[in-house]
């Protein structure tokens, strides 16, 4: 099966694809966990990947800022393309890789011994030296972007467990987006959150998506329905659907999606 | 038949239902002495005779030292002429010779342990930690008196042609490397006992960093750290209390270590600058003199250093157990 959101029925004119996936297949060991999986995400677009636990979703997303190199028993097979080039193709550089495709985790990790300060600045610093205005620069944006400067302006020195867990979900995006990203990857980054946190990050995505191009696991359906312009259903390691969330939430092609976007099964 | 057998089978039934109506068993009558309680309270006072061993190894040091105490007051720990014919005792170069053998050997045994502990947890390839840290683990395992007879007869006589002279000839004009090389002295003190404490350091450096949750090297390793800049920023702030426990842990056990001291480092009561100069240490003039002390005094000022030793040993270790104790409970990393 090969769906292609840029093939859809899109009303605008098709914008640039930024990451491709082509016959991508995960094993762990002898476990094989993503099966042939072929999607297109298109630049400043929000896709939802959604499905039962257990269905290889979060595996996917892992390949796609090459995660799974830290798992030894991992291997990952077929192309993935950043803005036309395979990211597992020799002479890639995962670190540099990961510092234009970021990733947001569904439990909020802030490093538990930095201030706020210090944490949106801990990946930034990576690249080298800078001075102070540069770095005041870089926190004051970041912070901006993900709408909490106004809630720790006055209090960036102090520590960022202090924060509540939906203030250091949206710490871990501005400390993601920082490092300057152009895709964003975000694991049920809502799942771990209260629903008025939840809502903020819903918003943030919206607004992210100017920017960014985000790629976000979720298993609420109504939250991909929300945020997301195309969704793609995976069950048991296969895509299942792929296509316009409009559409598939309304009237998908196939009958297990059917099945799961209307909670007989999942 | 059938009538019959149907009523002798119901017949039991009121009668029961009545009995235990009327008679309900009293529960708390049944309980005679019995093997629980009797365990209970063996056990309860094996593990007060711990503690009551200790406070009595307290208070009988504390009485036996008095005399000392008495006699020299705080000058005991200020002077330092040890002159048992004259009865005359100061600790100062004891206490010297302790504090800076074991500080140096830690400062040295630091960074190697963590150093050797983050290649097990992170560096070495799969299935080799689990090979390597129990042999690490056996080094602690070595009766000290094994380290200190390779000590004085291979180490020593190395430092001696080889090191010292290199160290004179380097750096003769910095006061630490002064003096004719003796081979026995504080350095071969301090090398034996940064060997002795690597062994407990890394390995509870190596538990602490194993406890650094996957979600902080994740966070890392997705902002395009190297595996270095991940250590750097998560691994090493997460676990930096637990390493400083155990750093502090290998501080008590190298104060405290006797047997290897007393062979490498010459016996010499004198407070040198010169790491190439012999000294002397707390546990060793306790060792070498409590034998031969014939005086009240002598022996009460050599139960006065073990008062002072014990002491020093119970605080650095409560610390130790603190820190490691609070990284274990995850306070160090704070609410996640």
């Amino acid at each position: 099966m090969y769906y292609s959101a840029a093939n859809l029925k899109v009303t605008d004119p098709a914008p640039a694809l930024k990451v491709q996936l082509e016959d991508v297949n995960i094993y762990f060991g002898k476990t094989h966990a993503v099966k042939n999986i072929n999607m297109e995400y298109p630049e400043n677009s929000v896709t939802a990947i959604i499905g039962p636990s257990g269905c290889g979703k979060s595996t996917l997303l892992r390949s796609m800022n090459r995660m799974h190199d830290l798992v030894p028993s991992a291997r990952v097979t077929g192309k993935i393309l950043l803005d036309n080039s395979d990211i597992y193709q020799k002479g890639v550089d995962p670190v540099s890789l990961r510092r234009k495709i970021g990733m947001v985790f569904q439990k909020p990790n802030p490093f538990p011994t930095m201030s706020i300060y210090d944490n949106v600045i801990a990946g930034y610093k990576l690249n080298g030296r800078m001075n102070r205005a540069e770095a005041d620069e870089v926190v004051e944006t970041s912070l901006k972007r993900v709408a909490l400067w106004d809630e720790v302006k006055d209090r960036l020195k102090t520590n960022a467990m202090n924060l509540s867990g939906g203030q250091q979900q949206r710490l871990c995006i501005a400390r993601t987006i920082a490092v300057k990203p152009e895709v964003i990857l975000m694991d049920e980054p809502a799942s771990a959150l209260d629903p008025i946190s939840t809502m903020k990050i819903e918003e943030l995505i919206e607004e992210l998506k100017e920017r960014y191009t985000i790629i976000i696991v979720t298993h609420n359906m109504q939250q991909a329905a929300r945020v997301s312009d195309y969704t793609a259903f995976l069950y048991m390691g296969d895509l299942i659907e792929f296509g316009e969330t409009k559409k598939i939430f309304t009237t998908p092609e196939q009958k297990q999606t059917e099945d799961y976007i209307t909670g007989r099964f999942g | 038949m059938p009538p019959a057998n149907a009523s002798t089978m119901t017949a039991p039934h009121p009668e029961t239902t009545v009995q235990a109506s009327t008679k309900p068993k009293p529960i708390a009558q049944e309980k005679k002495l019995s093997g629980d309680l009797i365990f209970r309270w063996v056990t309860t006072i094996f593990a007060m005779s711990i503690l009551a061993i200790l406070a009595l190894m307290l208070t009988e040091m504390a009485l036996q030292s008095i005399p000392a105490i008495k006699q020299f007051g705080l000058k005991f720990v200020t002077a330092s002429e040890w002159d048992a014919v004259n009865g005359n005792f100061g600790a100062l170069p004891y206490l010297y010779g302790s504090v800076v053998s074991s500080v140096l050997a830690l400062a040295l045994a630091t960074p190697l342990s963590i150093g050797a502990a983050l290649f097990i947890t992170e560096i070495c390839p799969r299935g080799w930690g689990s090979m390597i840290a129990p042999l690490v683990e056996l080094l602690a395992a070595i009766p000290s008196v094994i380290y200190g007879l390779w000590g004085v007869l291979v180490m020593a006589p190395w430092l001696q042609s080889t090191v010292e002279p290199f160290l004179i000839d380097h750096f003769g004009a910095l006061p630490f490397f002064q003096g004719a090389p003796y081979g026995v002295s504080m350095l071969a003190a301090v090398f034996i006992l940064m060997i002795m404490v690597v062994p407990i350091i890394t390995s509870i450096t190596k538990e602490v960093l194993m406890a650094v949750p996957q979600s902080q090297k994740e966070a890392a390793i997705a902002l395009g750290a190297t595996r270095w800049e991940m250590i750097r920023i998560a691994i090493l702030p997460y676990g930096r209390s637990g390493i400083l426990g155990a750093a502090i842990l290998g501080l008590g056990r190298a104060v405290g270590e006797t047997m290897a001291v007393t062979m490498v480092i010459g016996n010499a009561p004198q407070i040198s600058l010169s790491l190439l100069s012999p000294a002397y240490t707390m546990p060793s003039v306790i060792a070498n003199e409590f034998a031969e002390a014939s005086s009240k005094l002598h022996s009460a000022a050599l139960m006065e250093i073990g008062l002072i030793l014990l002491l020093v040993t119970l605080i650095i270790n409560a610390m130790a157990r603190l820190l490691i104790w609070s990284v274990s409970r995850g306070s160090s990393g704070g609410r996640i």
